[in-house]
């Protein structure tokens, strides 16, 4: 019933609460890894580990910048898993707006008959 | 009119699945909607079936079951049990999609409060799953693609077992 697991899936890849905290950290724009390696207080070997797993399923991309590796975000990676859960989020918006619609005539009852038990 | 704004869905932790949101009515009509067979049947199916089951016995211990088949003939079921029941406040029940392969170790624990203010209520709902696995599991049920990869697996699945 879950996805076939494979680590070139974006879901796998922000499934990891570290790469999330990457990811976290890259939301606010280009950055060194070296800057990466002090906002996460991780070792640099973690550090790029983590990076090569985001960068094999798209979701950062690099480019050198004279001596330093540069990472950044490719936010159309993620949509899939923002698609993902904004669906199930349409659901229960449709719930909800049926709810709405019986609680309006509960409320409507409430005031007709001048009680509200 | 009545609406009320958004469902807010997040995703707090790798086990756990939030939904916020407000609705324009006291808290215990809100609650009703939730408990009460015939009006979880109006609103539960979400427009993408009919829900032909809504059982509820509200009670600690007692067992709830809804039902509803979608558009193109699929049943979809969950059930559980309750937990903790303060009218009006808070609901907390356990929850298994029924689906082959899974058992009441797989059930998620829905958290339900009822927060009342100026008349209007809003509804924070918390549910924890075993694993992330089945975190997703359900995220996908609420999802049609979703829903159909799951059945394609499941029929390989079949096949393979055939």
């Amino acid at each position: 019933m879950a996805r076939a697991a494979t680590t070139t899936d974006a879901f796998n890849a922000v499934a990891e609460p570290r790469r999330r905290q990457i990811l976290d950290a890259l939301a606010g724009g280009e950055r060194p890894v070296n800057d990466l390696v002090a906002a996460l207080e991780l070792g640099q070997p973690q550090v790029s580990k983590h990076l090569r797993v985001l960068r094999e399923v798209g979701l950062v991309a690099v480019r050198d910048e004279g001596r330093q590796r540069m990472y950044r975000l490719n936010g159309q990676a993620l949509k899939p898993v923002h698609d993902w859960v904004k669906d199930f989020e349409r659901t229960w918006d449709d719930r909800f707006e049926l709810m709405d619609d019986v609680l309006e005539e509960l409320k409507e009852r409430d005031e007709g008959d001048g009680s509200d038990q | 009119m009545t609406s009320s704004g958004t469902a807010v869905v997040t995703l707090p932790t790798d086990t756990q699945i939030k939904i916020v949101r407000e609705f324009d009515a006291p808290a215990r009509r809100v609650f009703e909607a939730f408990t009460t067979p015939e009006l979880v049947k109006r609103w539960w199916h979400a427009r993408r079936g009919t829900a032909t089951i809504a059982d509820i016995d509200l009670r600690p211990g007692g067992a709830w079951r809804w039902v509803m088949v979608t558009d193109d003939g699929t049943e979809v079921a969950f059930h559980g049990d309750y937990r903790e029941i303060v009218p009006g406040e808070r609901l907390v029940y356990t929850e298994i999609f029924e689906m082959p392969g899974l058992t009441d170790d797989d059930a998620a624990v829905n958290t339900l409060t009822f927060e009342e203010h100026d008349g209007r209520t809003t509804l924070t709902s918390i549910t924890e799953t075993p694993n992330r696995e089945l975190r997703d599991a359900i995220i996908a049920t609420g999802m049609e693609e979703g829903m159909q990869d799951a059945y394609d697996l499941l029929e390989e699945v079949a096949i393979s077992l055939a």
